[in-house]
């Protein structure tokens, strides 16, 4: 009787690896609940509800057409521009939004996380879901213009490799997660991070093509001298290969393709390892 | 019955007081270079040398180890900062120890605070099920529960209706019906009956004591309220200072967490006591007063309690009386004994008198007291005119002891004198 198995045990520190994920699993009814809430949550008491998900990267699409596309013509020839700049918007707006709140989470749900124990990774993960809704309203509204500019002969030329168009999300969805939960475990303790999340997402995006057309600068096109380290942002290659398989424009290297999945997954890895490091204890800190 | 639920052994939390860490990474930087430079720490504060930095730190828990058997209902008692929320904390998974280990078996339900999690533009029955995944219930367990935690709350009208529209009594109901429904094997609570009415009080001990005895569940429960840790557990454990000083009986516990906070004092002094604001009139002061007969505050029950008062009565009145106001020591009135009319004139100097107070009628234990001066007039209008905390005594059993332990909190803590019985007349038997 002494030597009684009991299937919790609390100790004060864990290995690096003592990760829990099939915990996570057992709670996904907790991680669809909080996608609701933060769906219902989010559009209640608003006049236009979900048609807020389109405004918001409707505008900034209008604004990069008439900034960076007419006015500095960075946007291809081939294609419409609007269309090249909604496709953009489109995905950054899902990763950035990822990314932000996720890099909130233990400041921001402190009040629930201070109560009660479950999974802390379940958190990030329903942010991650949750955007999947937005995404989805915006994706839809994506292919309306594209159907419209296709029918107009316009130059857009979707294909087949719109297959990978899940791929391309679930590598979004891991990369910002990764990245979010990075930034969640070190901010526990130091809030100086916080303040650059917003600055750093803003940066990335112009290190990214999302505001301007890659192949117009030599430098960052196919033999220019930065090539290499600007394929290695693993936001690159996902934009060209959306932007490749919706408008037919661009080119798809799939060298730089696997590279960024293997960043992306490294990323992920060390955010739920940081994650689970600091989840623990992080409410003595928070 | 004789399974372990939870185990705890060794368990120690520490804090750091004040600030954690610089709290930039610029402060924690700037640390880091002094100390390797060989350094005073420029965010240290002045004064303290760094070796003295363990003393900064503070154990909320100390070395704590005990066992609960399933199906067993455990209080925690403890004075504020004892260590009891740390405790459940810890039991609950918010926050980790610093050493020992924490084994237990099945889920365990914690109710630090309820409705976790409620979000204000969610209706009542979306939080329900919000609340319940989050302390651990899967979708299809809630909708089977979903008319018991409707019902319990009395809440059939309201659940549609977003909680921000809520009283907090209904908010609370709800919240506590979700968690009171959870299957789990472990329960842990803090204090959530200090909300809710009389009847949803009871209501929920009932759903508690329900848990324990005859679902076998374990039940965790800290409170300040005796009466209800009384009415609920079968063992209590008293923590003081992070440090478990006591493990077994209710009552005992209950005795010892009491003592913490007694006095053996035989003798008072009033001259600095600062009156309450309700007392408007000054025409007397009590000074001091003492047991006469006794010099520890322990009696039998046919012991008469003699004390002497020293009075300063400066204004006439028209009669002045006194209640010597019996309570528990959390409180709870017993009984008062009021002397009418009291011996003393008004004067410059400082009067005594004293009262002999027959206490046979009171059950043992540890009472305080208040003594009340007042004044009447032929109309029966009265006013308190002093009121002071009183001296402290216990009623100690006689060396023999009587047929049954007194159940003072059925029977309450007075006992009548005994009745007359004799034969009657039987009808039947004619």
């Amino acid at each position: 009787m002494n030597e009684q198995h009991f299937n919790t045990v609390i100790k004060p520190k864990s290995g690096w690896f003592d990760l829990h994920l099939k915990e996570v699993f057992a709670y996904r009814d907790l991680i669809f609940l909080f996608v609701k809430r933060n769906f219902v949550s989010k559009y209640k008491q608003t006049v236009l509800g979900p048609a807020w998900a389109i405004i918001q990267p409707l505008l900034t699409t209008v604004v990069f057409t008439l900034v960076f596309g007419n006015i500095a013509g960075l946007a291809p020839d081939s294609v419409p521009s609007f269309v090249f700049y909604l496709s953009g918007t489109v995905l950054w707006t899902y990763f950035s939004n990822c990314l932000t709140q996720t890099a909130n989470t233990f400041v921001a749900n402190s009040a629930t996380m201070g109560k009660v124990y479950f999974p802390r990774l379940v958190m990030p993960i329903s942010t991650v879901f949750s955007e999947l809704i937005s995404l989805a309203i915006q994706y839809v509204f994506l292919i309306i213009f594209l159907v419209y500019y296709a029918a107009a002969k316009q130059g857009v030329q979707p294909n087949l490799w719109m297959l990978m168009t899940p791929l391309i999300v679930l590598q979004l969805a891991m990369l910002s997660l990764g990245c979010g939960i990075i930034i969640s475990a070190l901010t526990t303790k130091y809030r100086d991070l916080a303040m650059l999340v917003g600055f750093g997402t803003q940066l990335w995006m112009y290190a990214s093509p999302i505001a301007y057309d890659m192949f117009r600068f030599t430098a960052f096109a196919p033999g220019g001298k930065w090539h290499a380290l600007y394929m290695c942002n693993p936001i690159s290659p996902i934009v060209n290969l959306f932007r490749y398989a919706y408008l037919g424009t661009g080119a798809i290297e799939w060298k730089y393709y696997f590279i960024g999945w293997g960043i992306t997954l490294a990323l992920l890895f060390i955010g739920i390892v940081l994650f689970s490091r600091v989840e623990k204890t992080f409410m003595d800190t928070v | 019955m004789d399974e372990i639920a939870i185990r705890i052994e060794h368990v120690s939390k520490e804090y750091r007081l004040g600030a954690i860490g610089g709290g930039t990474l610029r402060g924690d930087l700037q640390s880091l270079v002094a100390r390797i430079k060989g350094r005073e720490d420029p965010n240290s504060k002045i004064g303290s040398d760094s070796s003295k930095r363990m003393g900064e730190r503070f154990l909320a828990l100390d070395d704590v180890s005990f066992e609960v058997k399933k199906g067993e209902a455990l209080g925690i008692i403890g004075h504020n900062g004892a260590g009891k929320s740390t405790l459940l904390k810890l039991l609950s998974r918010v926050t980790a120890p610093t050493k020992g280990t924490i084994s237990y078996n099945g889920r365990i339900a914690s109710m630090l605070e309820v409705g976790t999690g409620f979000h204000p533009e969610l209706t009542g029955r979306e939080n329900v099920y919000m609340n319940g995944a989050i302390l651990g219930m899967t979708k299809a367990e809630i909708d089977r529960k979903f008319d018991q935690i409707v019902e319990f709350a009395e809440m059939e009208k309201f659940i549609d209706t977003p909680v921000k529209r809520y009283s907090s009594g209904m908010y609370v109901k709800l919240a506590f019906a979700v968690s009171a429904h959870l299957d789990s094997e472990i329960m842990v609570m803090d204090e959530v009956l200090a909300v809710g009415d009389m009847k949803f009080q009871q209501k929920c001990l009932g759903k508690m004591g329900d848990a324990a005895n005859s679902e076998g569940r374990t039940v965790l429960y800290v409170s300040h309220n005796m009466n209800t840790i009384r009415q609920l557990c079968t063992r209590c454990i008293v923590l003081d200072h992070g440090k478990l000083i006591f493990d077994g009986d209710v009552e005992k516990a209950i005795g010892i967490y009491m003592d913490l906070s007694r006095d053996e004092s035989v003798e008072a002094d009033y001259v600095s006591y600062i009156r309450p604001n309700w007392i408007q009139a000054d025409n007397l002061r009590l000074c001091s007063a003492k047991f006469i007969n006794k010099d520890v505050n322990s009696f039998y029950r046919e012991e008469k309690i003699k004390i002497e008062y020293n009075v300063r009565y400066s204004k006439a009145l028209e009669t002045i009386g006194l209640r010597f106001e019996v309570r528990m020591l959390d409180g709870t009135a017993v009984a008062t004994a009021v002397s009418e009319n009291i011996p003393i004139k008004c004067s410059d100097k400082v009067q005594s008198f004293s009262a002999s107070y027959d206490v046979s009628n009171l059950v043992e234990g540890v009472y305080k007291t208040y003594y009340t001066f007042f004044t009447y007039n032929e109309y029966g209008n009265y006013r308190n005119i002093d009121c002071v905390p009183g001296l402290q005594f216990s009623i100690v059993p006689p060396d023999e002891r009587c047929i049954a332990e007194w159940d003072g909190q059925q029977w309450g803590f007075v006992q009548l004198p005994s009745p007359e019985t004799k034969p009657e007349r039987s009808e039947l038997n004619g």
